[in-house]
């Protein structure tokens, strides 16, 4: 079987991208394993501006994941260049440019949600004053303010979730990286938190980096959709939304978000190889 | 109702089957003796008469539980507790030495574990050295802690407090080497994004994700201790406490005051385990643990 690695499409697009946050260029990340070398990540160019909302879909094994965990220097790439906020990743990283939500919410079980939502707050030094603003605000965000003193197992899981992305957006970090957070969730709650993401997002002008491996989540939160096949993990596919900013739930009825949901469907199609 | 029938009941039957195998073991383990006597004094008596006599002789092989009882509630409520007979008063001499070496043992135990956890060479060159620790007979090793302690001028509860410290740091080191493992790679690299120094990831995440085990650990290590403390007071000359007073009626063949020593350890066992066990659960309530 021979791999051909499509250039990407928008290269002419991408270089009018104002205010990059995240710019990668021939990432590529190689994992040793016991059965020899996995390609993860090869030959990643992508540039993402201020204020977008991008989100990465593709099967399993596509490494969405992982290039997500290589912006956040959670995964050292082993070739090509990645920059966030203008520097290296680690110095990204230890400047606390992003706030990463987890697939799970990852409370500490020994904390109160205010306490949750402390924990960067107290790691980065801030003061107790100025931490119980900051909880009170971020908590307010995402609809939780009176369950400050509860503990993360009286909480649902949609409500954990919430807690979570709190305590992501505590320390004021421009850019927010999402793994799958609502993908442990049934649909209504999911819906739910969608809805609330985008209106979060709309108020606070962050850019959001968000993987997901549903259609319609992707479409209906983002500005622009990367689509990503597995065996080597490379981009496809890079999808403008022309949907408008204001999106009611009800807008995923309409033809053009059909439309939109119809392209990233078939770019799934076009590069995942389930058939072998 | 619900405590009555998953506790109450089956242990208290358990401990009725107990009592009366403790008493058929007594009449057959004392009868031989009990035969020899009435022998010699010519007595033949019936069955009833037989077992009564071999329930109630004044150094029988294996006292009967009343026998033990009696003896138990006289040495213990009965005496002053500065008495040397009060059981009490050898308890307490027990229970210092356990409490302080067990205090010393979790501190060790504890640093330790944080060592290996964060320490590379300590974590391939210090866990082998410890197994081996254990596998030492501790009545072999006793004598010659004393010995050396005394020999530098140490000498009273703290020799003592050690063996117990030898016995108990160990499951302490094993159990917060495994708490400090305990986190989640997920809550690890949440610390990561936000580049948390080591001492942070340490007192934020490993310190109160190993509470739990330390207290699990902990209930082992202070049985442990009551162990230590009390094979540290066989070999030593030590004139009081519940080693001592088994020695000593272990050499006078006072069976009876043997068992009733045995009964105070056991005793003070069970109570340091809840006493444990009863500090965890505030802790974890107060850390906010779901509540059992």
């Amino acid at each position: 079987m021979s791999i051909v690695i499509p250039e990407p499409k928008q290269v002419a697009a991408m270089s009018e991208i104002k205010n990059p946050v995240i710019e990668a260029s021939k990432l590529g990340l190689t994992f040793q394993t016991n059965d020899g070398p996995v390609q993860a990540l090869a030959n990643v160019d992508l540039t993402i501006g201020k204020g977008e909302f991008v989100s990465f879909i593709g099967p399993s094994g596509c490494g969405k994941t992982t290039l997500l965990r290589v912006i956040a220097d959670l995964e050292k790439p082993t070739s090509g260049n990645i920059l966030v906020n203008g520097m290296s990743a680690e110095k990204a990283r230890e400047a606390r440019a992003y706030g990463y939500v987890f697939q799970a919410a990852a409370l500490f079980p020994w904390r109160t949600i205010a306490g949750n939502v402390a924990l960067p707050l107290e790691i980065m030094g801030i003061s107790k004053a100025e931490q119980a603003e900051r909880i009170k605000r971020t908590l307010d965000l995402v609809n939780l303010s009176g369950f400050e003193k509860k503990y993360p197992w009286q909480l649902s899981g949609g409500m954990q979730q919430r807690a979570s992305i709190a305590r992501a957006l505590a320390f004021d970090a421009d850019l927010l990286l999402m793994d799958e957070p609502f993908g442990a969730l049934d649909e209504i709650v999911r819906d739910h938190l969608n809805e609330q993401l985008l209106e979060l997002w709309g108020r606070t002008e962050k850019t959001i980096c968000f993987v997901t491996h549903s259609i319609p989540e992707a479409v209906y939160l983002s500005t622009r959709i990367v689509v990503m096949s597995p065996r080597p993990g490379r981009v496809t596919d890079i999808i403008e939304s022309t949907l408008p900013r204001e999106r009611p739930l009800d807008i995923r009825e309409t033809p053009e978000f059909l439309a939109i949901a119809a392209r990233v469907r078939d770019g799934l199609r076009a590069g995942h190889s389930y058939e072998d | 109702m619900d405590r009555l029938r998953d506790k109450i009941v089956p242990v208290t039957t358990l401990l009725a089957i107990l009592v009366v195998a403790w008493y058929a073991f007594a009449v057959i383990l004392n009868a031989p003796f009990q035969r020899d006597l009435d022998r010699r004094a010519g007595e033949t008596p019936g069955t009833v008469e037989f077992i009564g006599k071999t329930l109630t002789q004044a150094k029988p092989t294996l006292p009967s539980p009343d026998q033990v009882a009696t003896n138990f509630f006289e040495n213990t409520f009965l005496r002053k507790i500065t008495s040397n007979r009060s059981l009490i008063y050898h308890s307490w001499v027990t229970l210092s030495s356990t409490l302080l070496g067990f205090a010393f043992g979790t501190v060790l135990g504890i640093v330790i574990a944080v060592g290996i956890v964060h320490v590379t060479t300590l974590d391939r060159s210090l866990m082998p050295w410890i197994i081996a620790s254990q596998t030492i007979p501790i009545l072999a090793i006793a004598p010659m802690i004393i010995v050396v302690l005394a020999a530098v001028g140490i000498t009273g509860l703290i020799p003592k407090a050690l063996i117990s410290t030898y016995l108990s740091f160990f499951p302490v080191a094993v159990g917060m080497v495994k708490g400090l493992r305990s986190p989640e790679l997920m809550h690890l690299d949440l610390m990561h994004t936000y580049n948390a120094s080591p001492s942070q990831t340490f007192w934020k995440l490993r310190m109160p994700a190993s509470v739990p085990f330390l207290f699990t650990s902990m209930k082992v290590a202070v049985a442990a201790s009551l162990v230590g403390a009390i094979v540290g007071e066989l070999p030593t000359g030590a004139v009081a406490g519940i080693g001592a007073k088994l020695l000593a009626a272990a050499y006078y063949s006072q069976s009876i005051d043997m068992w009733s020593a045995l009964v105070a350890g056991s005793v003070v066992a069970a109570l340091l385990v809840v006493a444990v066990g009863i500090v965890g659960r505030f802790v974890e309530r107060s850390m906010g643990g779901r509540p059992a």
